[in-house]
């Protein structure tokens, strides 16, 4: 084993030397490794980065959400709707729920501003208080105990004590999420009770029921748009499916082209390359040294693309919201109208990284490794 | 069909592998049918050079199969999110008829891998190559079981229809149920502590002290290939809810889980491992040592089944760190 | 001792271009011995030489190593063979470009597996001993070429070959080159290697420290002389 070791440090030795050696060639293909890993790891890392939310937002989405339509825009619901909504059977915990987005100056920053929703017993907040997501405690560098000010959109300033700031964990929405009494919001805002909810909330008893229920919701509140968590959950599965398959089915194109690459590169040996084969051959090299020396090689180079590539995609994804895929995945901006990506990117996603980039590459240049390592020793006689 | 960057990645090894192991085995009818390592002929000289090749894309395709097993459990776990009434990778590989089958095949490939990795090492230690047929007609087995993995897993993958209700293990590892899982959750943990420490402790000191007999030997490997049933068994009925802290929870797959540890990962590994050496070495016995290897392949033996001892106590000490570990009473 | 049974190598074996390069040579090479082998261009040396270090197989006839059968091994043990008992010194010297004299010297140990240190340890003494502790870490391509062989002779001497296998080494050195070649491989003779080298050159072939001349052409052996005993003759006489 020791000695198996040491061979193995001996051909990683010599594979370093050779690689800076032909420095040209290496670099090339190193580039065009680091490219391709870069297109993938993009995808799957947004991929993923967008499950998470989807998955975020439907734990927090009510089975039901009915919106008023104005004009083909969302309006206010009127408060006396949560009073018709309860009539109809099979619907319960029915709220009118206010949320909305708001522009923080002082830090540039946009927050989600919402009122806990009365279920929720460990999000209550009293007046005066608020709850805020972690990412907002960074920003302003405020802790638990301490005080929040914000400056409303006309102008108040209001002083909020923070009693709970919301762990990193918690998903996504709530990174940026700032929980305040209805009474704080409505001032927050300028909205008087009259001008009723953002929205309203409903559960429905038996699942197999939603669709009657959404039905008689459609003909009491004809204005209204109702919006059930399945119809998320199929959009997000289509959006997902089809744009992802997409995506990657060109990548796999990619990768193709970059297995003949690869093959190609491996194949072309120069002159000087094979004697250096011969002259290894000749002075005690097996034909199996060569081949891991060669894989080596191979493995050095993946190695160094897989890092290269991986920390570029992060920092393309997670710190420029992944701008250049944006155009292609762009129906996410329907969904989640201010999308900075919370950065989660697990081992599972890495292994599968690594398994679909470094197989095609490594049996790419299977054949051409083996072809250079038979090469016969007696040619350094010639 | 669920488009997912992991079932991807297992798609494309599975299709990778059969590739290998087909042109492997068309490689290895060549191989049974003109090996002569006598002779010096331009032909046998090619076929020389081709085992390099053959060698190393099955070494790259065996290893890339072992990785695989771990991923397509791992992601069989956490995909159970995605299904109604699944809760680990039993639930996910439920889903549809060929999981459960595709899974069992990977395991297998596994196996049968490591086997071959054992006996093409003895073989390039004889210099007349002593084990080359034996060797290549082993592939002839391990092609199909490669080929057949790769075919259920597209079918597994391609079937995955998230609108199905699967059922999971506190369905199917329930000793009130019928079928094998139900009857492996109701072996008395007694009785299947005793077999797991004992069958443990019995194969490590026959594989550390049976130098001797060549027949022993194969006994050897074939006890083992019976243990790793057994030891399976005990895992499910006994080790399983000492882990889970709960006398009825038996699944095997929930081990993996991360609330766990990942213990099933510290646990199966070296029982696989011990499997995967003694049946290695067991094959070898039955081969019996060809003059080319006299010395060399007993050493090589005593080597593998030293490895498979380390392992199994290896086995038996976390298993009993699980037992010692846990809240859990089963037996008085 | 090597011995060679009938003994042939065709190039392109059953191509038009087929080349019989070696001819049903048979052979005893004696060891502990300077043999030289010598003969008009393209008569067969190279090859022959390929053949005794293992780095191809004959076409038909055998080749024993002491009493070990080497011609039929396996690649892989052939090879094994060839790094534990032969040690090569090439016509262009055949270093590693880009690589230092040092690890030129390393690379055949390689594949054994020993240890980094004990390796490079044991690889900077030779060197040393060939008077190159200086130019260690010179690349290789920048070195004379009267270093250049010295550097090829040490990587030879790496891996304590008991057989040292030389083609055509003074092909492009002026005398005082080979002259000193002519003293190393004295030095190795007196260490106990048996030494095989080809050479066109006259130089060589009338170094007294050679013992044996085979002579060939057409890939045949023409003639085989025992030059030491021709010089104990000779002595004997000038004695008388
Ligand atoms: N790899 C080869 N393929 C085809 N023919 C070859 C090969 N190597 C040598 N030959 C031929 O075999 C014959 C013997 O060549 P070899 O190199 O052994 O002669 P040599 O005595 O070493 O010649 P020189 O003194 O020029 O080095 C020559 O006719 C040569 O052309
Ligand atoms: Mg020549």
């Amino acid at each position: 084993m020791r000695r198996w070791l040491s061979r193995q440090a001996h051909l990683i030795d010599f594979t370093l030397g050779a690689l800076l050696r032909r420095k040209g060639r290496n670099l090339m293909m190193l580039a065009v490794y680091t490219l391709i890993i870069f297109m993938l790891a993009s995808v799957t890392f947004l991929g993923s980065a967008l499950r998470f939310e989807a998955k975020a937002a439907l734990n927090y989405a009510p089975e039901v959400t009915v919106q008023n339509l104005i004009m083909g825009r969302h309006a206010l619901s009127p408060p006396d709707w949560v009073k018709k909504l309860s009539r109809i059977r099979g619907a319960r915990n029915i709220h009118g729920r206010l949320w909305g987005y708001f522009y923080d100056q002082a830090v540039g920053a946009n927050y989600t501003l919402m009122v806990p929703p009365p279920r929720a017993r460990d999000l209550a907040v009293n007046l005066g208080e608020v709850i805020i997501g972690h990412a907002i405690a960074d920003l302003r560098k405020v802790r638990q105990g301490g005080y929040l000010f914000l400056l409303s959109p006309s102008g108040k300033l209001f002083k909020l004590k923070v009693i709970r700031i919301l762990p990193e964990d918690s998903a996504l929405l709530s990174a940026d999420l700032v929980l305040i009494s209805e009474t704080d919001y409505r001032a927050f805002f300028n909205l008087t009770p009259e001008d009723g909810y953002t929205d309203i909330a409903l559960t429905v008893r038996n699942s197999n029921e939603i669709p009657t229920v959404v039905n008689k919701i459609t003909r009491i509140l004809p204005t209204a748009r109702v919006i059930t968590r399945e119809d998320i959950l199929r959009t997000y599965e289509n959006v997902f499916s089809w744009r992802e398959g997409i995506v990657l089915a060109m990548l796999a194109t990619a990768l193709v082209a970059f297995a003949i690459f690869a093959f190609d590169k491996a194949s072309g040996l120069s002159a000087e390359e094979r004697r250096e084969i011969g002259i290894l051959k000749a002075v005690g090299w097996e034909t199996s040294d060569v081949i891991a020396m060669k894989l080596w090689e191979g493995g050095l180079i993946s190695a160094f693309a897989f890092i290269f590539g991986a920390a570029a995609a992060y920092a393309h994804v997670f710190l420029f919201d992944a701008s250049l895929l944006a155009p292609v995945l762009k129906g996410w901006a329907v969904l989640y109208p201010d999308f900075s990506l919370t950065p989660v990117v697990d081992r599972l996603q890495l292994i599968t990284l690594a398994f679909i980039t470094i197989i095609p590459f490594t049996i790419a240049t299977l054949v051409p490794v083996w072809k250079a390592a038979i090469t016969d020793p007696d040619i350094v006689m010639r | 069909m669920i488009f997912d960057p992991p079932i991807l990645a297992l798609l494309l090894a599975a299709a990778v592998s059969a590739v290998v192991a087909i042109a492997a085995a068309l490689f290895a009818v060549r191989v049974l049918r003109h090996w002569d390592i006598r002779s010096g002929s331009a032909l046998q000289i090619r076929l020389e050079r081709r085992t390099y090749l053959v060698t190393t894309a099955l070494k790259i395709v065996m290893v890339m199969q072992m990785a695989a097993l771990a991923l397509f459990v791992h992601n069989a776990d956490r995909m159970a999110i995605l299904f109604t009434g699944a809760m680990c990778a039993l639930g996910t590989l439920n889903v549809n008829q060929w999981g459960m089958p595709a899974f069992l095949v990977q395991i297998g490939v596994f196996l049968t891998s490591a086997v071959w990795l054992l006996l093409n090492r003895a073989d390039e230690m004889g210099r007349d190559y002593p084990f080359t047929r034996a060797k290549y007609a082993f592939l002839l087995l391990f092609a199909p079981l490669v080929v057949a993995s790769a075919i259920l897993q597209w079918l597994y993958f391609l079937n995955l229809d998230p609108n199905v209700i699967t059922s999971c293990c506190s369905k199917l590892f329930t000793p009130e149920g019928s079928g094998l899982q139900a009857d492996l959750s109701a072996m008395d943990p007694k009785l299947a502590l005793i077999i797991l420490f004992s069958g443990a402790g019995l194969l490590a000191a026959l594989a550390l002290f049976s130098s001797a007999g060549r027949w022993l030997h194969v006994m050897l490997g074939i006890l083992g290939g019976l243990y790793f049933m057994l030891a399976i068994a005990a895992i499910i009925s006994a080790i399983a809810p000492y882990i889970y802290e709960t006398p009825n929870h038996h699944c095997p797959f929930c081990l993996l889980k991360p609330q766990y540890g990942f213990i099933g990962y510290l646990l199966y590994l070296p029982l696989f491992a011990a499997t995967a050496l003694m049946l290695g070495s067991g094959l070898l016995a039955a081969l019996g040592a060809p003059k080319s290897l006299q010395q060399r392949l007993p050493a090589y033996q005593k080597r593998l089944n030293w490895s498979a001892a380390v392992l199994y106590l290896a086995f038996a000490g976390i298993a009993l760190y699980t037992i010692l570990r846990s809240h859990l009473i089963l037996i008085g | 001792m090597i011995r060679l049974e009938h003994v042939t190598r065709i190039h392109n074996e059953g191509r038009p271009n087929a080349v019989v390069a070696v001819n049903d040579v048979s052979l005893e090479i004696p060891k502990e011995r300077v043999t030289v082998l010598r003969g008009p261009s393209g008569s067969g040396k190279t090859t022959l030489l390929t053949l005794i270090g293992c780095l191809a197989r004959p076409t038909q006839g055998r080749i024993w190593l002491d009493d070990e059968l080497i011609s039929a091994l396996p690649e892989r043990f052939m090879t094994e063979v060839r790094r534990r008992t032969f040690g090569f010194i090439f016509q262009r010297f055949n270093l590693i470009r880009g690589l230092s004299a040092l690890e030129n010297v390393m690379l055949p140990a390689y594949p054994t597996g020993e240890s980094h240190a004990a390796l490079k340890a044991r690889a900077a003494a030779l060197l040393e001993r060939f008077g190159l502790k200086a130019r260690m870490h010179e690349k290789s391509e920048l070195l004379s070429g009267g270093e250049a062989q010295r550097v090829a002779i040490a990587r030879a001497l790496i891996n304590d070959p008991a057989w040292i296998i030389a083609d055509e080494p003074t092909a492009s050195l002026d005398t005082a080159l080979v002259d000193q070649f002519i003293e190393e491989m004295r030095a190795l003779k007196k260490a106990g290697k048996s030494i095989i080298i080809t050479s066109h050159d006259p130089r060589i072939w009338q170094a007294d420290v050679v013992d044996r001349i085979v002579t060939m052409q057409d890939g045949h052996i023409l003639s085989v002389e025992d030059v030491s005993a021709r010089e104990r003759a000779e002595e004997k006489e000038q004695n008388a």
